[in-house]
């Protein structure tokens, strides 16, 4: 009798009300509070940079007419390259809560060895930017190794070696020196254009790829009865990818050469570039271990430990990649500027970069970020340079503007995380 | 009423420089029931968990898993037999959620890809079998549950790998009533599905409420291992106060003593 009672129906009944969650959103009504709740939460993700661009792109777009010409759009995606580029690393370090303040210098050591390794040396292109990465990783390898098995504070170490590495261009170069890059290839990353034809199809197939891709995903989580979004949230992501990258494709596809009788249109090499490394970044956080464990680091090192996973071996791999990504901004940097001098990398550009990053939204506090976050922050704080600059603003007001914009972006985000424990979000 | 123990210490020492912490310890642990390891603080309870996480090594005595002899150097090899702890201190990552952290380090691939799809499927599975139904979703993140759950998630991770023992340590020190009953009510599952359980309590309505065994530790030594219907809470805490408890058969200290 009494295991009759225990496999009534009401029983099995509940535990299939477990696997079919509650909190799951099946219609779009449901996925919209679910997502208005979790903003109000603290947990606004891109949001406020989203909401920043728009405002941006408004004003600057009032104050001069030149601001939105597919000329100035082409310009602002070749600034934002190895800003986006550097915090995408850069990320990888905010993950785990620690900090890299010589990433920037990194890039100019590395872009250095890359110009001397082309013009003092013949070396083929493909040499010296492979040079220029192994530079940075070794970079990243040290600094890696003096944080996670000495147990120095990274912004002490990356602070030393911000100092020290801007030694290295002026032993390199000379005092107030410069190295002509003008090799076709790299100064192509910025200077040359995918031909038109290439850059439709290209974006068409992405745009197939991830519908095709997000579809069978859903549809597995589906059949399986897994936790998933309502379908009709999943089309939305795929019209509006599909809206920016077809929308992008067609201002950097017309003419937009200032003179008659020139022609310079196409998407700029650095763009599909870019798209590639969020690619794989977006791929190696999410959808493989170590990414995971770069997540879990973040969020709680002892439990990380004990789950057996190498907390030593995550850091130092972190600095590493960071380091990687920093002398691949620093290579981009060099083609746009068509040169290498002593002062690269120095100055603002890792300000830059760790504003791009808390911008799109990663934490300070480590734990929370994505790669996307390094593109979208990125583009809010090439924008202000790009639109102050056409305003002729004196520079003193770009500076004020961008350490303001960065103050901002860290308020939201002490106060989002102290809103998100408060509700429980994560 | 069980037969043999599935792991058993016998005659554990263990020091730390000049201080002697275990005793010729003994502890037995059978499939199917809660052992409870009851001790005032500094008795060795933390220290002979610690032992058999294989966190410490022992000094002399032996490991024995499912009637061999076992040398267990650390952590992993510990876990490589089916002996899981959840600790204290819960060990879960906030910005995870409860999937990600139940198969954390333990990650299922397919290639060089996280399967998250078995992953989900087997964390409900697990859930489900210990009659989990208080957690909303099983991918919202642990940040976002109460104490109860998140031990209730540390509980099911410990479970999710064909654990043969798992050690809880103090599992309701921070939780409220209904909370601990929510936990207590898990161990006990997780008994009754087999699974040797070694709980670690200061709360002797706990112990007595799910504990099939008892085993008091006083001074690094085993004062006493009863089964809990031999026994009044009385009893226990005169053991774990004094070592000795009158109408106690502490044979097994005396014998080693």
């Amino acid at each position: 009798m009494a295991d009759t009672t225990l496999d009534a129906p009401g029983t099995e009944a509940d535990e299939a009300a477990f696997a079919a969650d509650r909190t799951q959103a099946n219609t779009l009504g449901d996925a919209a509070r679910a997502y208005v709740g979790r903003i109000r939460g603290g947990d606004m993700g891109a949001l406020p940079a989203l909401m920043g661009l728009v405002v941006l792109f408004i004003v600057f777009g009032i104050a001069n007419d030149r601001f939105l010409s597919a000329l100035n759009m082409a310009n602002l995606i070749t600034q934002a390259g190895a800003i986006m580029v550097l915090a995408m690393g850069l990320i990888m370090v905010l993950l785990l809560g620690d900090i890299d303040l010589s990433a920037g210098v990194t890039g100019g050591v590395a872009a250095c060895f890359m110009g001397v390794l082309l013009v003092k040396h013949g070396q083929p292109w493909f040499v010296a930017v492979l040079a220029a990465l192994a530079i940075g990783a070794v970079i990243g390898l040290v600094m890696g190794v003096l944080v996670a098995k000495l147990g120095i504070p990274s912004f002490v170490v990356t602070l030393a070696f911000f100092l020290g590495l801007q030694g290295v261009p002026l032993w390199l170069i000379g005092e107030g020196g410069s190295v002509r890059v003008d090799q076709e290839v790299i100064s192509g990353i910025t200077k040359s254009n995918v031909p038109v034809t290439a850059g439709w199809i290209a974006a068409g197939v992405i745009i197939m790829l991830v519908a095709a891709l997000s579809l069978l995903s859903h549809r597995t989580k589906v059949s399986k009865g897994l936790q998933h979004q309502p379908i009709a949230v999943v089309y939305a992501q795929i019209v509006v990818l599909a809206a920016v990258l077809l929308g992008v494709t067609y201002i950097l596809s017309v003419n937009r050469a200032p003179n008659a009788g020139f022609v310079i249109k196409g998407i700029p090499y650095v763009l599909p570039l870019v798209v590639a490394l969020l690619i794989f970044w977006t791929f190696v956080l999410t959808r493989t271990s170590f990414g995971r464990h770069v997540y879990a680091v973040g969020g709680n090192p002892e439990a990380a430990r004990r789950a057996g996973i190498n907390v030593d071996r995550i850091r130092i791999s972190v600095f590493m990649i960071a380091s990687s990504m920093a002398a691949l901004s620093g290579v981009i940097a060099a083609s746009n500027l068509g040169k290498v001098s002593t002062s690269s990398g120095g100055g603002n550009t890792l300000l830059y970069a760790v504003g791009a990053a808390v911008i799109g939204g990663t934490s300070l506090f480590g734990g929370k970020g994505k790669a996307r976050d390094a593109v979208i922050g990125g583009l809010v704080i090439a924008t202000i340079a790009n639109g102050l600059g056409l305003l002729n603003q004196a520079s003193y007001i770009n500076f004020i503007v961008t350490g303001g914009v960065l103050l901002l972006a860290a308020s939201v985000d002490a106060i989002s995380r102290r809103r998100r424990s408060a509700s429980g979000l994560g | 009423m069980s037969t043999a123990p599935i792991l058993e210490m016998r005659g554990i020492n263990k020091s730390f420089g000049v201080a002697h912490v275990l005793h010729d310890v003994d502890l037995a642990v059978y499939p199917g029931q809660v052992t409870a390891l009851v001790g005032d603080n500094g008795a060795g309870k933390s220290t002979l968990v610690k032992t058999v996480a294989g966190i410490y090594s022992i000094d002399t005595g032996e490991y024995r898993f499912e009637d061999q002899i076992v040398s267990v150097h650390g952590p992993k090899d510990a876990s490589a037999l089916g002996v899981e702890v959840v600790y204290q201190d819960l060990a879960l990552c906030d910005n995870l959620d409860i999937v990600q952290n139940m198969f954390l380090g333990r990650e299922s691939k397919r290639g060089p890809v996280l399967d998250e799809t078995t992953m989900e499927t087997k964390a409900r599975e697990v859930l489900a079998s210990l009659s989990v139904r208080t957690v909303k979703s099983v991918r919202q993140s642990v940040s976002s549950l109460s104490g109860g759950q998140r031990q209730t998630v540390a509980i099911a991770k410990a479970a999710l790998w064909n654990s043969k023992v798992v050690l809880l340590d103090e599992p309701t020190a921070a939780l409220g009533v209904a909370q601990t009953r929510q936990v207590l009510d898990l161990v006990r599952r997780l008994a009754d599905s087999g699974v040797g359980v070694v709980l670690i309590s200061h709360n002797l309505t706990d112990v007595f409420e799910v504990a099939d065994r008892i085993t008091a530790l006083y001074l690094g030594r085993v004062a006493a291992d009863v089964a809990t219907k031999d026994v009044t809470s009385q009893q226990v805490v005169e053991l774990i106060t004094t070592g000795q408890a009158a109408g106690v058969d502490t044979g097994k200290a005396a014998a080693h003593g």
